[in-house]
């Protein structure tokens, strides 16, 4: 009896000391012999997951004393865990980054600076300037996306509608909304969207002449008066029942009420190309066209970039492996099956993949387009955007009070950067 | 002297005595090291450090510095916290009204003779072993407000049902009967275990002296079971207070659930930590969030073991 005992207690000991063990092995894996060295690569989407196991691979061809651990951790957990394991000091060597998040990193000193001299004339300027921190560049961009109109050719048709051209204008916009919803239907416009302020209200806040945050990141835009007009262009739209109420869009989304016929347009990223082209509804009845103009033509221009961990141990292999992902050999990889390369002239195999379909006017985009507005907590005041902006949304409160509510919010935040 | 003498043994049996069950006590305690030590490591260590953390402003990636009672003193002030404490408490309240519907579907499940028990069982326990994530994104579809299956049979019989989510009105309501569907199996397998301990001298006795089946429920099975359901009391309004993954995923998931309509409604002040804690990378504050509500999940629960003394029937 006590035998027995005695031996369970030492089972659970041991069996407590190989968890333990267990739980401690992850961390620096990558100094595990001198010649050789293994360098983790943190990434968020499983559908490009491939590719980047082609790059690991291309690099480790030329580098051969360089091995890559790509490590897909999914958006959903990735910036918290990312969070966690740079507090320990565990970050992967290399990482994606994209621009809200930026500038938290940059300024923790949790990615390092790029040293050498680098030729970004290769990459769209918004993008550089979107990882340049206090004058120094931190990352070099991988990819990149611009917003552009979606429509329902079916819907155009019934309505009579001509498709939307280069050049067309909000007032040809209002029109066509006007024109298009059919209430008997139950097809609306579109769907003013409140969860994707990068393909909806930015673009309309900068074509309306507006700004979101100033350019030295101190002050809010949200009370200026075009930006509110940028703002308004979407309240309009739902009070005129030419998009669904917000109750409506927080039940079903417009991107699946756009895939049900239900909404003729859509204003959407270039990544939806995957998504429209794979969906059968609409893969033969959606082409895409440029964003209308308002004061100005804008979109807005956003990219991941790859960086480096300012704790990797391997500082050299990482930087060698960050400019071979920022180099021409790389975005052509890249560019076969992935989202839009950023380096300029390597775009023309995603365009030619899907030739029934306008994608031209994305890459067109970028001469005018606008870098996503971001700050050292670009969540904080993210999250004071939601917050006031639903009230609007809803009807509750003028589009211009909650604007004022969200500056002064935003100011606030911004204020404790 | 002889009483000197006299206590001294005494003193020496007395240690003797006291030393064989600390003997015992040491054993006991090696026992129970494997799950105290993870208590200690994982549980409580945390709550000190969460305690600490409550009065610093701790950013993104650690490095924290103190602020005395500036959290505490914003949390007052702060009309988040306010909302997120009353919804909680609404959810706690309604929550509770699964009790009795526990208890009533229990005796009913109970009755002798009752063919397909197992299948009732199962069907009731079902809810409870399937994950929240999946109730909540079932539910979510089952409740949406033009193709849900809830306003398809509202409109057959000529009710055009609202959304039930997303509108401010409907929507604490429509989250409380999902954590009453979810929870009422394990609080009926409690209550029929707590059922089954009943003596059946008891209803014998009762049904000799000419009480029905109804009378019987209320005399007998009702006070009998009060300690059961005092248990189950405590177990629900701590598990309420700390609801969090339902109102996630049903609101709509992270930062887009604040483009609800209906958030306002059903912020939880667990929902509110996490987004201080991991959305907008303000830990000191997430910090005081927590303590908050764990003094209330104290309070309250002391507050229930105080009133036990008034409803709770020990035999």
């Amino acid at each position: 009896m006590w035998k027995s005992a005695r031996r369970g207690a030492a089972l659970l000991c041991a069996a407590l000391l190989a968890s333990a063990c267990g739980g401690g092995e992850q961390v620096g894996s990558g100094a595990q012999s001198q010649e050789k060295v293994t360098l983790s690569y943190g990434v968020w989407d499983a559908t490009q997951q491939s590719a980047m196991q082609e790059l690991a691979a291309e690099f480790t061809r030329t580098h051969p004393d360089v091995a890559i651990d790509v490590q897909l951790t999914p958006w959903a957990d990735y910036w918290t865990k990312l969070k966690a394991a740079a507090s320990g000091g565990a970050a992967p060597d290399v990482f994606w980054m994209n621009g809200p998040n930026f500038q938290l990193y940059a300024s923790n000193g949790v990615i390092k600076p790029i040293e050498e001299q680098v030729d970004t004339s290769v990459y769209p300027k918004a993008l550089v300037d979107l990882y340049t921190y206090d004058g120094k560049l931190y990352g070099l961009p991988k990819d990149m996306d611009t917003v552009g109109v979606w429509y329902n050719k079916t819907l155009f048709d019934a309505a009579k509608v001509k498709y939307p051209a280069d050049g067309w204008t909000w007032a040809d916009f209002k029109e066509a909304a006007a024109k298009l919803t059919d209430p008997d239907k139950g097809v609306y416009a579109i769907g003013a969207e409140l969860t994707s302020f990068q393909e909806y209200q930015y673009n309309t806040i900068y074509q309306a002449g507006g700004y979101v945050i100033s350019p030295d990141g101190g002050k809010s835009g949200y009370d200026d008066p075009k930006t509110i007009e940028g703002l308004k262009f979407w309240t309009d739209l739902i009070a005129a029942k030419q998009s669904p109420d917000l109750k409506t869009m927080t039940d079903t989304a417009p991107l699946q009420l756009f895939e049900a016929g239900k909404l003729a347009m859509y204003w959407g990223g270039s990544w939806d190309v995957a998504e429209f082209t794979k969906n059968d509804y609409t893969k033969d009845k959606v082409d895409v066209a440029p964003l209308p103009k308002g004061e100005k033509q804008a979109t807005i221009i956003h990219g991941v970039a790859n960086v480096m961990s300012a704790k990797t141990e391997h500082p050299a292999q990482a930087w060698e492996f960050v400019r071979f992902l920022g180099s021409k050999p790389a975005a052509d990889i890249l560019g076969k099956k992935g989202p839009i390369p950023a380096y300029n002239g390597t775009q023309s195999a995603w365009v030619g993949a899907h030739p029934e379909l306008k994608l031209q006017v994305f890459l067109d985009a970028v001469a005018y387009a606008v870098p996503y507005p971001v700050s050292k907590n670009t969540a904080a005041w993210q999250e004071a955007e939601l917050t006031n902006l639903t009230k609007a949304w809803t009807g509750e409160v003028p589009i211009e009070k909650a604007a004022a509510d969200l500056a002064a919010g935003m100011n606030d935040l911004l204020a404790k950067e | 002297m002889t009483t000197t003498a006299g206590s001294r043994a005494v003193r020496a049996a007395r240690v003797e005595k006291a030393r064989r069950p600390r003997a015992e006590a040491l054993w006991g305690y090696a026992f129970i090291a494997p799950t105290g030590l993870g208590l200690a490591v994982f549980y409580l260590w945390p709550v000190l450090q969460t305690a600490y953390f409550s009065f610093t402003e701790w950013g993104a990636f650690g490095g924290h510095t103190w602020t005395g009672l500036d959290n505490y003193t914003r949390l007052l002030g702060d009309p988040e916290v306010g909302r997120a404490m009353l919804n909680t408490l609404a959810y706690t309240a309604l929550g509770l009204i699964g009790i009795p519907l526990a208890i009533v579907f229990a005796a009913l499940l109970n009755r002798p003779g009752l063919r397909g028990v197992s299948v009732y069982r199962t069907a009731f326990f079902l809810p409870v072993v399937t994950m929240p994530v999946a109730v909540a994104m079932l539910w979510r579809w089952l409740y949406n407000g033009d193709y849900g299956l809830v306003n398809q049979v509202l409109a057959t019989v000529g009710i055009d049902g609202p959304n039930w989510i997303a509108d401010p009105a409907t929507a604490m309501y429509a989250l409380v009967v999902v954590g009453i569907w979810s929870s009422i199996g394990y609080n009926l397998i409690i209550f029929l275990a707590g059922m089954q301990a009943i003596p059946k001298e008891l209803y014998e006795a009762a049904s000799l002296d000419g009480a029905g089946r109804v009378r019987q429920f209320f005399s007998i099975t009702l006070p009998m079971l009060s300690p059961t359901a005092f248990f189950v009391s405590i177990v629900s309004v701590i598990g309420s207070l700390q609801l969090f993954d339902l109102v996630f995923v049903m609101t709509g998931s992270g930062q887009s659930a604040r483009a609800n309509p209906a958030y306002g409604r059903l912020q939880t002040v667990v929902q509110l930590f996490y987004e201080r804690a991991f959305v907008t990378n303000d830990r000191g504050y997430a910090a005081a969030i927590v303590i908050a509500l764990l003094v209330l999940i104290a309070g309250l629960t002391i507050l229930q073991f105080r009133l036990q003394r008034r409803w709770v029937h020990y035999v």
